[in-house]
């Protein structure tokens, strides 16, 4: 029998650190090759107990992979038969706010994942419906006695998986969970910041350092383990547990183009590697400074794969920082190395406890501004109808491809909040959530409520400018001619602002503005104003500072860096908790 | 401060028990006790009207409805000299809105307690004009304070004129006692000045109206005129003339304490901006020594020719778009009262000349932020080592610090730190 700590416990009092594995004895990978490693974790593997039989149903949700998978390595250890399942609800798929560009780079995950298992002379099965109807049904039919499935910490996966870890008690079946979405433990980092979340990026640089290294990555299963669980696949697998379409989804596909980014972990794991040669090439492990070509979809880039879990962020992690001891021959490498990395962490973190996290009203962290509702003018932004270039094309981006760089969600989120339309970060967040392939739930609206200055407390003076910032960006205006083609035969010095372009130049280009592309839907010298007063007003309400100072206006949350206070001291209201009257 | 929450329910669930316990040392258990409630109501006025205080409105007209004593108390002129109107229509903002029928109550029984007043309207024209109904309701008021705040588009540009300067009027005229304005965005015009002015000179300190297209500089030079208490005055620069800041100088004067002034461009080239002699700028100082004079700016590029060529008394300039390197030399040159400089943005030039030319002349510099410029590491640091000890506030976007072969991006924290004399990061932004 495996240890008693891995038997299921009422999911509310069960922290997930004591289901937190052990580091294991096995060798850590560097570059993961999938299939060629050998695994000592095989024979560290406890004898199957001679009593009862083990079948195991390892829940894929997020991790959608095989590589430093401990959930599923559970599963198959000292288990008679496993089998994979990715539960999956058509008829949802069409009332959820996910595009088809995420519903495409799912699908191509489960195939990579299907493809993967076949190799290892497996399946995945594909189960439509909801968990809590799903469940009941496979643990008669497969006489299941072990669920396992990685830790989601983000507040709803915890409440579902709650019910669905009761469900298991209910019906005999053992549940092992293991954590393997974020680097660290959150509830440690939390626990570390005096039982609250950090929040300020910095704070939290500051506790991780102090916290042992992320664990190791685990090796990916191999035919050995699965060959001693095998499952039998029925003639009828394809016919039950298919893949959907995007067209059995409710996609209509005629005029979709290829996918820019390829979903599936074959894919991760090939840029992981390319990602890792460009870095020796560049010889640079820095930040680097944004060019046009940032701007364009990137063949190593890895947000989407790190948010699907089709690559494991320890892998990357652990690549990052051997090859910076390998060029630099230092140490340790500087908390920057992992930039991306940390943030995605900073808001899971943010987030864990926080079940309003996505919203205004009711969020403990968040500022409540008197955003203005304008669905015209949203869905304008929306679809790239603004008539300032450099949004719209942006916003074209995205809609087309799943991707935008990070500046250019800078651009965009700032336009339509504090910027100049003024409305409401969440309406930005949900098109983002359904359009951007990495938008993790925390990540989205914790970069919302940051870009659109109702959290975590950033100086609201700097506004991106439509025109200005976009120029400065990319000089030569191939970023707007490529996703806004009507606007290619404008000169550079127009091309950004072609309201003001003269006439005859506006002809000369085929492309008049007001008939064959918007006016510019706002003033944006008028917009930044007003909406410069609107925070300022805000901002001194909560910390009821009366001066003249822009600067201060803005209270800062009083985090030091150095070892933690014994209250996480805030504006003396907390933060925007609105006074109704 | 944090307004109680505590809603009378919970009041009145903690005070029963103390209640009983009280009614059981003082009558027989046989004799028939008064309830609870009519103790409630026998409190007297001012320990209710001191509870009242702490409740927010909803909950203090709801208590008003238990009983008349409680009534009488909710209608207490002192709780009624201080209300802010909200008006905001569903479709347009999430936020709630003050109820009619409490308006209405309002109008009715309290427009004679009335001191300090606020309308908050969302950017539906409904709103504005619902404000501008009441405005005009507030005859026999005495009012000191009056402020009319869009939180979102500017909706009382939208009211006709005629109705929102009837309106404004109605309160000009029947106040006598104005001394604070805020009538930002709003088409106010010279004539409703001109009513202000006839009736409120004695009491006037403080007027704001940025952005209010239909007054002329002659309109509001006719308040600086009159009003010789005035202190605290904002308002866009196209108002702003010579003859104004000479009024503001004049002996029968009071020190004017702050001028804000908005410089607002309509279209790049568009618009030729006056210039102020140096002697109005140098006669304001001279009178009113201590004067914060606050310059917010939103102009293209190459507007910026007409400003900063001579010395000028600015305090806080902002700066809400790009501003050239060499505009940024001259405010080094000319503006020894800096206190604070925000920059949004500039190009792709490091500025560590015109920032250690500011750190040298602007004396009494305590606050600069820098957003979407470029600085080197070494200007950077040269320039905390110059000015570090006296300022307050330094808030620099991370993108605007350039790694050179002196200073990385690690490093610098350090530097600047020691210098600060106190922990300093550059603002960060999440890369994802």
């Amino acid at each position: 029998m495996l240890p008693v700590e891995n038997v299921t416990q009422p999911f509310t009092q069960l922290p997930a650190v004591s289901l937190i594995s052990q580091s294991r004895p096995s060798g850590f990978i560097i570059h993961v090759t999938p299939w060629s490693l050998t695994n000592q974790q095989a024979d560290a593997v406890s004898p199957t107990p001679a009593i009862m039989v083990v079948n195991s149903v390892h829940w894929f949700r997020k991790c959608l992979r095989l590589h430093d998978n401990p959930a599923l390595q559970e599963a198959l250890n000292g288990a008679d038969t496993v089998r994979c399942v990715y539960i999956l609800d058509p008829w949802f798929a069409g009332a959820a706010n996910v595009g088809i560009n995420r519903w495409r780079f799912l699908l191509e995950a489960l195939e990579d994942l299907d493809n993967s298992l076949k190799k290892l002379n497996s399946r995945l099965f594909v189960v439509r419906g909801q968990p809590t109807e799903v469940f009941p049904r496979l643990f008669k039919e497969w006489n299941v006695t072990r669920l396992t499935f990685e830790y989601d910490p983000e507040p709803y996966g915890k409440e579902r998986d709650g019910a669905i870890i009761k469900m298991a008690q209910e019906f005999g079946v053992e549940a092992v969970i293991r954590n393997s979405h974020t680097l660290y433990n959150l509830d440690r980092i939390i626990e570390m910041n005096n039982n609250s979340p950090p929040l300020t990026f910095k704070r939290f640089q500051t506790i991780v350092s102090r916290l042992e290294l992320p664990r190791r990555p685990l090796p990916p299963i191999t035919r050995q383990q699965m060959d001693k669980c095998h499952t039998q696949i029925g003639e009828n697998h394809d016919l039950l547990y298919s893949i959907p379409s995007l067209e059995e989804l409710g996609f209509r596909t005629e005029d979709l183009s290829p996918a820019v980014w390829r979903g599936g972990e074959s894919e991760a794991l090939d840029r992981l590697n390319k990602h890792l040669d460009k870095k020796v090439w560049v010889a640079n492990l820095e930040h680097p400074r944004v060019n046009t070509c940032s701007l364009y979809a990137s063949p190593t880039g890895l947000s989407p794969y790190l948010r699907f879990g089709c690559l494991s962020c320890r892998v990357l992690y652990y690549n990052l920082r051997e090859l910076y001891m390998k060029l630099r021959k230092r140490c340790s490498p500087p908390l920057s190395l992992f930039g991306q990395l940390l943030w995605r962490e900073f808001f899971y973190t943010a987030a864990t406890n926080n079940p309003n996290f996505d919203r205004m009203e009711g969020n403990p962290i968040c500022v409540q501004i008197p955003w203005d509702q304008n669905p015209e003018a949203l869905a304008k932004w929306a679809e790239g109808r603004t008539g300032f270039p450099w949004i719209d094309a942006i916003m074209t981006q995205l809609r087309q491809e799943g991707w935008i760089h990070h500046l250019a969600r800078h651009a965009v989120a700032c336009f339509l909040t504090r910027g100049d339309l003024w409305i409401s970060w969440e309406s930005g967040m949900k098109v983002f959530e359904e359009l951007l392939l990495d938008a993790d739930w925390s990540v989205n609206a914790g970069s919302w409520m940051w870009l659109s200055c109702s959290a975590f407390f950033q100086q609201f003076f700097h506004c991106y400018c439509p025109v200005g910032f976009g120029r400065r960006t990319d000089p030569s205006g191939d970023y707007i001619r490529r996703y806004i083609p009507i606007l290619k035969d404008y000169p550079n010095r127009y091309i950004y602002e072609p309201w003001n372009a003269p006439e005859s130049l506006q002809k000369a280009a085929n492309c008049v503005v007001g008939v064959d592309y918007p006016k510019p839907m706002i003033n944006h010298a008028e917009g930044s104003r007003l909406n410069i007063e609107r925070m300022k007003q805000v901002y001194q309400q909560l910390s009821h500072y009366r001066g003249l100072s822009l600067l201060a206006s803005v209270p800062t949350i009083q985090e030091e860096a150095e070892p933690p206070m014994t209250d996480e001291s805030q504006t003396s209201s907390g933060p925007g908790r609105r006074r109704p009257d | 401060m944090k307004r109680g929450r505590t809603g009378l329910k919970s009041i009145c669930q903690t005070f029963p028990s103390h209640e009983e316990k009280v009614k059981r040392q003082k009558w027989a258990p046989s004799s028939f006790s008064l309830t609870p409630m009519q103790d409630w109501g026998n409190l007297p006025h001012h320990i209710i009207l001191q509870i009242f205080q702490h409740l927010s409105l909803v909950d203090r007209a709801r208590a008003s409805s238990v009983c008349r004593c409680w009534n009488d108390v909710f209608h207490t002129p002192d709780l009624w000299r201080r209300f802010e109107f909200e008006l905001n229509q569903p479709a347009t903002s999430y936020l709630r809105s003050t109820h009619p029928d409490l308006i209405q109550q309002i109008i009715k029984k309290h427009a004679q307690h009335l001191q300090y007043v606020s309308f908050k309207v969302d950017s539906c024209t409904e709103s504005a004009e619902a404000a501008c109904d009441i405005l005009s309701q507030l005859v026999n008021c005495t009012i000191k304070t009056l402020g009319l705040i869009s939180t979102a588009r500017p909706s009382f540009m939208d009211v006709s004129q005629a109705h929102f300067v009837s309106a404004l009027t109605v309160v000009f005229v029947n106040s006598k006692s104005l001394s604070s304005i805020k009538i930002d965005d709003t088409p106010v015009d010279d004539p409703s000045l001109k009513v202000l002015v006839a009736n409120n000179s004695d009491t006037l300190k403080l007027l704001k109206m940025s952005s209010c297209p239909h007054v002329s500089p002659a309109g509001i030079l006719c308040v600086a005129d009159q009003c010789h208490g005035l202190r605290e005055l904002a308002l866009n620069y196209h108002l702003l003339s010579d003859e104004l800041l000479l009024a503001l100088s004049t002996e029968k004067h009071v020190h004017l304490e702050h001028l804000r002034i908005d410089v607002v461009s309509e279209n790049p080239g568009q618009t030729h901006f006056h210039t102020i002699k140096r002697s109005s700028w140098e006669a304001l100082v001279r009178h009113s020594p201590k004067v914060n004079i606050v310059m917010y700016f939103f102009l293209y590029e190459e507007e910026f020719e007409p400003f900063f060529c001579e010395e000028t008394p600015v305090t806080h300039l902002y700066f809400g778009r790009a501003v050239s390197k060499e505009m940024l030399g001259r405010i080094g040159l000319n503006c020894p009262r800096l206190v604070e400089l925000v920059v949004c943005a500039n190009g792709l030039e490091p500025l560590d000349e015109e920032l250690i030319r500011i750190a040298q002349r602007c004396k009494s510099l305590t606050a600069i932020g820098l957003g979407e410029c470029e600085v080197t590491c070494s200007g950077f640091v040269e320039f905390v080592k110059m000015c570090g000890g006296r300022l307050t506030q330094l808030s620099i976007m991370e993108e605007v610090l350039i790694p050179d072969s002196s200073y990385n991006l690690e490093q610098i924290h350090s530097e600047v730190s020691k210098h600060l004399g106190r922990m300093w990061f550059p603002d960060m932004m999440p890369t994802w």
